[in-house]
């Protein structure tokens, strides 16, 4: 690593942070001290601190006002954002970069409902957060209070569990469970609404509580039984396929994986959750499957004959019509949830377990078949599969008029940033070329909202991220809808010292809808321009907004690109800036499109490798 | 469709039934009845919950009830394997002329009298979901003034219990 001044800079930031974070620690022992006739707001900072909080993403109200007082005076850093949504979303980035538990306050009512939508994200790719909200009085609940909403019963269906604290003698109990529901089993989202009476109240602090969930026991540990089922599956199938999804990175089963392909000998495909959970690099890796997967990773689970799913979910987006999905296939289906298996595609072999230890038993079992002379040849099934992968690889064409293509400018970003970079996405289609050309190859490096499909996702994640690993280089890419929906928090990070990279791919529309309306609806563009046009419907030479001038007004360095031969520069320029956010508008042509596709609802059997291009999959052969 | 009837040990805790109800409305299953109550255990409740559905999008519904952190069991009780009872309050027209008659009907459904005046009898009855049935299909050409009827409630048959050990086998426990 070259030294700059801001390089250093940024090492000063990140020393500064480790040490918020070592305090925290040496704190969490301390706070392990029992208290008496404290607040319940000085209760709800202790077991913070207790627990290991190093961060908060968070806005004070009137109600959650209490909670702020001692919060001034904690090691737990607390981050200011500038919209609810950016809080959650910061925590979501935070716990998909670091693996811990990412925290998020917020006041009741309007606060409270604002983390909605990332609650809802987080459900839906299971990342373990915890959100704080203020309520109400508990005399003021149920008369429609100034800032009141019943957020638990707003958030029950989007969350893992939540909890409306009544006394604040439960408070740090609740922390507890809140903090232990949200991070083992299926990881996902919890939230404990607090009243302000109940924040106020006295009461008396001891460590660790005692947990009360007797209706909570995850399976952890799979059926030995079912463990060597799935193993004499894999042993005697010609045409495996191991299908593997976010599961995979939050059980920190990477290394696991990576035994487990190097010993099957089979093809790997990584989900839009999964991507960077197996090295790209790997000549076993073909890449992601789904609506805009590879040719070969689609179409590698259609014709394969044993599918080893493993922390995946058979998700609409990667199977497309259900009914045709992987005709011949057998399924092996490993996940931690049991509603999941047999949810959307049956399972020939169930296995409900940690996917750490259930592949790690995996590899046992197999180990166990191939010592006893069951070992398969997959010469034929990988001449097909390396057939299809030459004749369709990723690849864009440039646009007829010359614009920059985005594609390029995302290929060539994940070049230079490298896999050591964490990259963020908004959703659309920068996010599909963000997955599909940069080359993932360690695990939580790529973040992006994928069940709930969450514009706005990246700069607010990429935030968290940055925070939670301050000496790594953070990318958020996104496009110019989902940067105008949460880019007031670039001045979080500007003030905070949060120095994050945004890639602004500015084809002036909303991309992915534009490409559904040139596909499926005659190109006629109904409200998905951005840019100002004439009353004919062609742009107008001005810049709303100019990025360039709004990155500078939220205190970031703004630059921007518009041409292929400045593009590594301006790549390089931003890479050079360690002491402030950055963001590049790169103006990119309106009229590229992600390929290939399997258009919604329909067969996998009916990909596309680009526009009206059907591939010939030497059907009979296989 | 066939029905089932699930019975549920839940927490005693506030919020629980909106969660139970709200993830069936969601995941599109129809609830036809539904009783909850107090059980040997203070700190437990049990809700009966009768749906109509098929065994597959069952098994999903129990999954993912089985999921919600406050439900500590489900037990599916079908057929000769359990014992249900509904109870049924019935207000029926009943004048002196036809006072006879009413009573009669009663006593050939074991259901008894608990509130009388000039004009109606007030019956109790409990029973099956049919037998009740059977019974409001008698009393209906009599003249039906109102009626209260509550969700099945439901018990396996034999000595084991869902609450204790060594009890029923309960469905697959979740994440």
């Amino acid at each position: 690593m070259t030294t700059t001044p801001n390089e250093a800079a940024t090492r000063e930031a990140a020393e500064a942070l480790t040490g918020v974070e070592t305090t925290a620690r040496s704190v969490a022992e301390s706070a392990a001290e029992p208290a008496a006739g404290i607040t319940g707001a000085q209760s709800l900072v202790r077991s913070l601190e207790a627990v290991g909080v190093d961060v908060v993403f968070g806005i004070p109200g009137g109600a959650i006002l209490p909670a702020y007082d001692p919060l001034f005076d904690s090691a737990v850093r607390h981050v200011l954002v500038r919209h609810e949504q950016g809080a959650g979303h910061a925590a979501t980035g935070y716990a998909q970069a670091t693996g811990r538990v990412g925290v998020c306050m917020a006041t009741s009512g309007p606060g409270a409902t604002n983390l909605v939508t990332p609650l809802a994200d987080a459900y839906m790719d299971s990342v373990p957060i915890v959100a704080i909200t203020g309520q109400v009085p508990s005399a003021a609940i149920g008369t429609d209070a100034f800032q009141e909403a019943d957020i638990r019963g707003i958030t029950m269906p989007v969350t893992k569990h939540n909890f409306l604290v009544t006394s604040a003698a439960e408070i740090p109990q609740r922390i507890a469970e809140a903090f232990h529901l949200a991070s083992t089993g299926r990881p996902g989202p919890v939230l404990v609404d607090i009243p302000k009476d109940v924040l106020q109240a006295t009461t008396d602090f001891s460590w660790p509580p005692r947990m009360d969930l007797p209706g909570y026991k995850p399976t952890t540990r799979p059926h030995g039984k079912q463990v060597r089922e799935a193993a004499t599956l894999i042993a005697g199938a010609s045409r495996p396929v191991l299908y593997v999804g976010g599961g995979v990175l939050k059980a920190q089963a990477t290394e696991e994986l990576a035994e487990l392909a190097e010993l099957t000998g089979a093809p790997v495909v990584t989900t839009l959750m999964a991507r960077g959970a197996f090295p790209d690099s790997s000549p076993q890796h073909l890449g992601m499957p789904g609506m805009h997967g590879t040719v070969a990773a689609v179409t590698a689970l259609q014709k394969s004959d044993v599918i080893v799913a493993l922390g995946a979910r058979f998700d609409d987006r990667v199977t497309g019509e259900l009914s045709s999905f992987a005709p011949e296939a057998l399924v092996v289906h490993a996940d931690i949830d049991p509603a999941e298996i047999g949810k959307n595609r049956k399972a020939d072999v169930p296995i409900v377990g940690d996917a750490k230890e259930t592949i790690a038993q995996l590899v046992e079992a197999l180990r166990a078949e191939h010592a006893a002379g069951r070992t398969p040849d997959l010469a034929a099934w990988w001449a097909q599969l390396d057939d299809w992968r030459e004749r369709y690889p990723l690849g864009y064409d440039w646009p007829e008029d010359g614009a920059l293509s985005p594609q390029y400018v995302i290929e060539r970003l994940g070049a230079i940033a490298g896999p050591d970079a964490i990259y963020t996405s908004g959703v659309g289609q920068h996010q599909m070329w963000a997955a599909q050309f940069i080359k993932y190859e360690k695990p939580g490096t790529w973040l992006n909202s994928g069940g709930l499909g969450t514009m706005g996702y990246s700069v607010p994640a990429a935030m968290g991220a940055k925070y939670g690993c301050p000496e790594t280089t953070v990318w958020a890419i996104d496009g110019d809808g989902c940067f105008q929906m949460t880019n007031q928090e670039l001045a979080t990070c500007a003030i905070e010292g949060i120095p994050v990279k945004v890639a602004v791919i500015n084809n002036g529309n909303l991309g992915m809808v534009r490409q559904w309306q040139t596909l499926f609806y005659e190109g006629r563009y109904s409200n998905t321009k951005l840019h100002a046009q004439e009353a004919d419907g062609t742009p107008k030479p001005v810049r709303i907004p100019d990025f360039v001038a709004l990155a500078e007004a939220l205190g970031c360095v703004g630059l921007r690109c518009e041409s292929k031969d400045d593009v590594d520069a301006v790549i390089e320029k931003a890479m050079a800036i360690n002491d402030a956010p950055v963001v590049i508008d790169f103006v990119v042509g309106a009229d590229a499109q992600v390929w290939p596709m399997v258009a919604a609802g329909a067969s996998n059997d009916a990909i596309l490798a680009a526009r009206d291009l059907r591939p010939v999959f030497g059907d009979g052969q296989v | 469709m066939t029905r089932h009837t699930l019975s549920v040990l839940v927490e005693n805790k506030s919020g629980v039934l909106a969660r139970v109800s709200a993830l069936f409305s969601r995941r599109g299953f129809n609830i036809e009845s539904l009783a909850v109550g107090p059980t040997e255990n203070p700190d437990l409740s049990r809700m009966t919950i009768v749906v109509d559905a098929e065994s597959q999008p069952l098994e999903q519904i129990t999954k993912q009830l089985n999921k919600l952190i406050e439900i500590i069991k489900i037990v599916e009780l079908d057929g000769g394997a359990a014992v249900q009872r509904e109870l049924l309050l019935v207000k029926v027209r009943a004048p002196l002329a036809e006072r006879t008659q009413v009573l009669q009907t009663a006593e050939l459904f074991r259901a008894r009298v608990i509130d009388v005046n000039t004009d109606t009898v007030t019956l109790e009855a409990t029973g099956t979901p049919d037998k009740l049935q059977a019974l409001l299909a008698v009393l209906a050409p009599l003249g039906i003034k109102e009626m209260a009827q509550s969700g099945t409630v439901a018990l396996g048959r034999g000595p084991r219990a869902m609450s204790g050990a060594g009890t029923l086998r309960p469905v697959e426990r979740s994440a």
